[in-house]
């Protein structure tokens, strides 16, 4: 390996790695929030890139309608329970916020024309369709067993990644994509030649990490986030609803991953399946910070990244066998160093 | 009984099933080949999620194993597919408790993100061996012979699967109902009392992940020879997370639920990878759609899965099939007695002991003993410290600073079952008990160190003999306690005050030389109490030191020989109930007061 | 003595944990602006009790808040946003969060529905507990017992409740810290908030409250003005426990 080819896949890596990064930090975020391990993660990814290829295809996307679908199962529950509760008064909102939302995105997309509209107007739109995806998902199938034990929402999580999986076939076919690049064009840097879509990447990883950063540190909702993932019943008390909570870290994950998906959509062929081994290669990060630590898991999913890029280049064939069994060192050191017996999950 | 009919005709019934299927239905042996691989799998799910309260999405790996190593070495160098059966087994052991011991010791969320991993690696790895032949796969693998005669078709090798399967059931429910089974059981929600009461639970943890690695693997074997042909694509990680859905929906509490789930999910399968590409207009696996959204439902609605729910409809239709709650307790020869020191001999001698949590002192240099043949009480306010006491004596939760000393040897460092070995046994202020188990199972999980068949004697019955002992021990424990007419209700549905009196009976059955008691008159009614106390009494004259944390005065004066007063995680005094009684500084602790 | 209104009437209250009841129709009346003390021994149910009417466990009888009934149904958040605040025995407070974070949390239901003045609060609440403000950027771990009381009534002084429920808040602590913490209680009153104090400290609970109540083994054995019971040899006998040698 010469120095030229070393930059280029310590490039590749950065930019792997910063994806993972992200996705790490929403599946701690959601670990520690609402006790779920976000399987389903990564389909967000795919669900996000593909989604922005329809609408620059000019199409209606089928997860347009999925959110129809889920928001109308939400509005007919919660109506339901708001009814059964004598609680009538909240049926505006909770109409509004379930239908008439996704209905008035309908109208506005097929009253567009959407190839035609700008690259910023066109993630924006993917985004409002794939985001609220994450808390009517928290709704629909992890609110109702909030309290169950941590094993019995990890296959809940199993549960809703196929159903996505097999969804995100159908909407999307098996053909995978690839969406043109925020701006064309490298860049000469010394030895190495950028793509502009790397600094993109870059870039707005960082943002997002920093905005992350300032919202649980800085405003009272990320710092009520932070209040239940340390201690539930306190949070409860001081009028922090669990299930606000639980939304809330959805609809930032949901964020996160579909943001993923459209930044590094122009840099590698998406398919409906994808987002899985990406999302997985997030929680190899997330576990090196033992599903608590941000900074740890941000680093660990540098890691990922470097690793896979590395080993891409000496032995290609195995490159996700040696990724997924970094794993098992991190847990052997881990396991070693952990002393406590974990009590009736 | 009539569980056995039941349970006959349904064996005749797999028994006669290729015999009277025509040769025109080929299709359905084949479906019932599918049914018993994937049943197999599902069981060592049962014992692992079911009973044991862990999970793995890696099962499909372990089914590659078994397939890999038989078509390897069968092909490449000629072995016997019997002899490739031991290695398979040998390397699955091998990864099994090395993923085992590396993510075990954690939360139980490692060990499914563990097998996530290893899942997928596996798949990966298989695909790209070119010994392997790479995602073409491997064919030519030889049959099975059994007693000379080859198993070459569906319709023989039925057989080889439904008695493998059944096998597989039988040691199951064997292995759950012994000692071994009882510990087991007490993995999910109980693992600090098992500890407590002897028990290693990573260890019991670690072999349940084993033999479900080990179900998986016959599974891949068996699998390899039916085929004689194998590609990695039925051990990727979706047929890992399939496996687990056959558990769950079946019913994965349940050995039965296994086979329901997988008789279920293999024929729906069948039927919507028919019907839904039709519907759907395109081809693809759709049903996995089907499969999730049924997972999500059976889970929220009926968490234990199908089998309990079919069980009780069955049962009410059919009062007969019921099984009788109660039972009986045969006769045994008695189990050994531990060597009891002698009365007034000083049997635990806590020095200086210190706990602190954080900046919060708990415990700060406590110092008292006990001896054999009496009962010292150990008495406060709340929150002074006296429960925080007793973790750091039993090695619940092992002291900061200072020593505890037990029939002259440190146990300060040692784990709570190390100390348990020792003579040391306990009850919990909270109850810990296992609630939906029999108080006699419960309180046998207390005599637990007293038995040391293995789990294989358990599976193939070779430890009848102890466990009726066991079993004798514990119901005669139960009945000194005065619960006899309880041996076998569910423990959770007794009163409070009765389950700590389980708790008791519990402690005893370990046969200690200290008892260590955590309130364990609350909740009783006056005659209870007395009762109580009367028992601790013959406890005291039998030469037995017990360690008490009481509020009810009145209880603690009459029965302790000596007394402790804790307050603020100290020391206040110590002396005889009497001096206790009078003491102005017990009384001010006591009376509070803010002037 | 004048009647106050009634804020908070329990009547027949049950809570059962499965087939275990643990408080068998339990009748309870807090008045504006009064301290009510609940008393008895260990597994008395007195917790249960506070955690029902907080909405963290279940109940069948009958609670009316303000004249209006109070149903299962009102979720732990709503009766936050109706005035209603607990501090639990284990104090739950955010461990590894600012001393200051873990107050602005107290108004975090003001917030969500827009009250911004809760700044004001913050100096009130740092009026009375003058230790917290030294303390305002250590995080809660780090505080000692008394600092953590301290901070747990702050915390639910932050949301304005009209009823304060405090369960043991002597638990563990030095007398000279019990001291501070129940003439804070006494305060309270002063400024307005129903207290429902519940204590081992039978004494000291009985010295600062208008009213008392004494649960045994899930019942309300006794009741009366906190003078009374404070005197009654029954209370001597019963609670206080060494018996008649006092």
């Amino acid at each position: 390996m010469d120095f030229q080819i070393a930059l280029l896949l310590g490039q590749d890596g950065l930019t792997n790695g910063a994806i993972y990064a992200l996705l790490a930090l929403a599946l701690v975020l959601v670990f520690a929030v609402t006790r779920v391990i976000f399987i389903p993660q990564g389909e967000f990814v795919a669900y996000g890139a593909l989604t922005l290829a329809t609408l620059q295809a000019g199409q209606l996307p089928a997860t347009l309608w999925l959110i129809l679908a889920l928001g109308a199962a939400v509005a007919a529950l919660d109506g339901a329970q708001a009814l059964r509760h004598g609680a009538a008064r909240k049926l505006p909102r909770i109409l509004a916020l379930n239908l008439a939302v996704p209905l008035a995105l309908w109208f506005l997309l097929a009253s567009t024309d959407l190839a035609g509209l700008p690259l910023v107007a066109q993630v924006l739109l993917a985004l409002a369709v794939v985001v609220p995806l994450g808390p009517m998902i928290y709704r629909l199938a992890y609110q109702p067993i909030a309290e169950a034990p941590v094993l019995i929402l990890l296959i809940v999580s199993v549960a809703v990644h196929v159903v996505l999986i097999g969804l995100g076939l159908l909407f999307f076919g098996a053909e995978g994509t690839r969406t043109p690049a925020f701006s064309e064009g490298t860049l000469e840097l010394g030895a190495t030649t950028l793509q502009y879509q790397t600094l993109w990447i870059l870039a707005i990883s960082a943002i997002l990490i920093v905005a992350l950063y300032a919202f649980f540190g800085r405003s009272i909702y990320g710092k009520a986030l932070r209040a239940t993932a340390l201690n539930r019943t306190g949070a409860r008390l001081m009028g922090i609803s669990t299930t606000m909570a639980g939304k809330l870290s959805f609809t930032l994950a949901a964020l996160i991953g579909a943001f993923s998906g459209i930044l590094i959509s122009p840099i590698t062929t998406l398919y409906y399946d994808s987002g899985f081994l990406i999302g997985l290669k997030g929680f190899v990060g997330a576990i090196i910070g033992g599903l608590a630590s941000y900074p740890v898991a941000a680093a660990g999913a540098l890691l990922v990244g470097f690793l896979e890029s590395y080993s891409s280049f000496y032995a290609s064939a195995f490159k996700e066998v040696i990724v997924f069994t970094l794993i098992i060192p991190v847990l052997l050191w881990r396991s070693l160093t952990t002393h406590h017996s974990e009590e009736d999950e | 009984m009539m569980r056995r009919a039941v349970l006959f005709a349904f064996i005749v019934l797999v028994a006669l099933l290729p015999v009277v299927l025509p040769d025109s239905a080929e299709f359905y042996v084949t479906l019932a080949n599918y049914i018993g691989l994937y049943a197999l799998v599902a069981l060592g799910l049962v014992l692992l999620t079911g009973v044991g309260g862990l999970t793995s999405f890696g099962q499909a790996a372990f089914v590659g194993v078994g397939a890999y190593a038989t078509a390897w070495l069968t092909t490449a160098f000629g072995w016997s597919p019997w002899a490739t059966l031991a290695v398979a087994l040998a390397a699955t052991t091998v990864v099994a408790l090395f993923l085992g011991f590396i993510t075990l010791r954690m939360g139980g969320h490692y060990l499914p993100l563990g097998t996530i991993a290893w899942g997928i690696s596996l798949y990966f790895l298989f695909g790209n061996i070119e010994a392997f032949g790479g995602h073409t796969g491997l064919g030519g693998i030889p049959p099975v012979s059994l007693f000379g005669m080859e198993l070459k078709n569906g319709r023989e090798f039925y057989y080889l699967i439904w008695i493998a399967l059944l096998l597989g059931v039988i040691a199951t429910q064997n292995l759950l109902d012994s000692r071994d089974g009882r510990a087991i059981r007490a993995l999910k929600g109980g693992v600090v009392m098992a500890e407590a009461m002897g028990v290693n639970t990573a260890w019991y943890k670690i072999v349940i992940f084993t033999i479900a690695a080990q179900f998986a693997c016959v599974s891949g074997w068996l699998y390899a020879h039916l085929q004689r042909f194998v590609n990695p694509t039925p051990f990727s990680l979706t047929q890992g997370i399939e496996y687990l859905f056959m558990a769950v929906i079946g019913g994965v509490g349940h050995v039965w639920g296994a086979l329901l789930g997988a008789g279920l999910v293999t024929i729906l399968k069948q039927w919507l990878q028919d019907l839904l590409p039709k519907l759907l207009g395109q081809s693809g696996n759709f049903e996995v759609i089907v499969f999730g959204l049924v997972m999500i439902f059976v889970l929220h609605r009926a968490r234990d899965g199908l089998w309990p729910v079919l069980l009780t409809r069955v049962e009410r239709l059919w009062p007969a099939l019921a099984a009788g709650a109660g039972g009986r307790v045969a006769d045994a020869e008695r189990l050994p007695r531990r060597e009891m020191p002698q009365a007034g001999e000083t049997i635990l001698e806590v020095q200086r002991v210190s706990k602190r949590f954080g900046g919060l002192t708990a415990n700060n240099a406590v110092s008292f003993t006990v001896r054999a043949g009496e009962v010292m009480a150990l008495i406060g306010p709340n929150g002074a410290g006296k429960s925080t006491m007793f973790n750091c004596v039993s090695g619940v939760n092992p002291p900061t600073e200072g020593e505890v000393r037990f029939l002259g040897q440190r146990v300060d460092r040692l784990a709570a079952r190390e100390i348990a070995r020792r003579g040391m046994s306990r009850t919990f202020q909270h109850v810990r008990l296992l609630p939906a188990m029999s108080v006699l199972d419960n309180v046998a999980i207390g005599a637990h160190l007293r038995g040391s068949r293995t789990f294989i004697h358990s599976s193939v019955r070779l430890d009848r003999d102890e466990e009726r002992r066991l079993r004798f021990e514990a119901a005669r424990q139960v009945e000194r306690v005065g619960l006899g007419e309880h041996l076998f209700d569910a423990a959770g549905s007794l009163p409070l005050g009765k389950q700590r009196i389980v708790e008791i009976a519990r402690a005893l059955a370990a046969d200690p030389c200290l008892l260590l008691l955590d309130e364990p008159a609350a909740g009783l009614r006056y005659l209870e109490k007395q009762a109580l106390a009367e028992l601790l009494r013959k406890l005291r004259a039998e030469g037995m030191g017990i360690l008490l944390v009481e509020h009810d005065m009145d209880f603690v004066m009459g029965l302790a020989d000596r007394i402790v007063v804790m307050e603020f995680g100290e020391k206040l005094a110590e002396g005889l109930p009497k001096q206790i009684q009078e003491d102005p500084k017990v009384l001010q602790a006591y009376l509070g007061g803010i002037e | 003595m004048s009647m106050r209104p009634v804020l908070l009437e329990a009547k027949d209250l049950s809570v059962s944990y499965g087939k275990v009841e643990a408080l068998h129709k339990v009748g309870l009346t807090i008045r504006e602006g009064e301290i009510v003390t609940v008393i008895g021994p260990n597994g008395a149910g007195k917790t249960t009790l506070l955690s029902c009417l907080m909405g963290l466990l279940p109940g069948r009888g009958e609670v009316s808040y303000v004249g209006r009934p109070l149903g299962n149904d009102f979720e732990v958040e709503e009766r936050v946003g109706l005035g209603l605040t607990l501090v639990p025995e284990k104090r739950e407070l955010f461990a590894d969060m600012s001393v200051a974070d873990n107050l602005l949390l107290g108004a975090f239901d003001r917030y969500r529905r827009g009250d911004r003045a809760y700044r004001e609060t913050l100096a009130e609440v740092y009026g009375i507990f003058p230790r917290l403000r030294e303390r305002a950027e250590q995080t809660a771990g780090t505080l000692s017992g008394g600092e953590r009381q301290m901070l747990a009534m702050g915390r639910a002084l932050m949301a304005k409740p009209k009823l304060l429920m405090l369960d043991e808040p002597s638990l563990g602590l030095a007398p000279l810290i019990i001291r501070e913490i129940f003439r804070t209680v006494a305060r309270l009153r002063e400024m307005g908030v129903s207290v429902l104090l519940v204590e081992q400290n039978a004494r000291a609970a009985l010295q600062v409250a208008d009213y008392g109540y004494v649960l045994e083994t899930g019942e309300v054995s006794l009741e009366g003005p906190s003078a009374e019971l404070a005197n009654d040899p029954r209370v001597i006998e019963a609670y206080l426990g060494l018996g008649g040698k006092h």
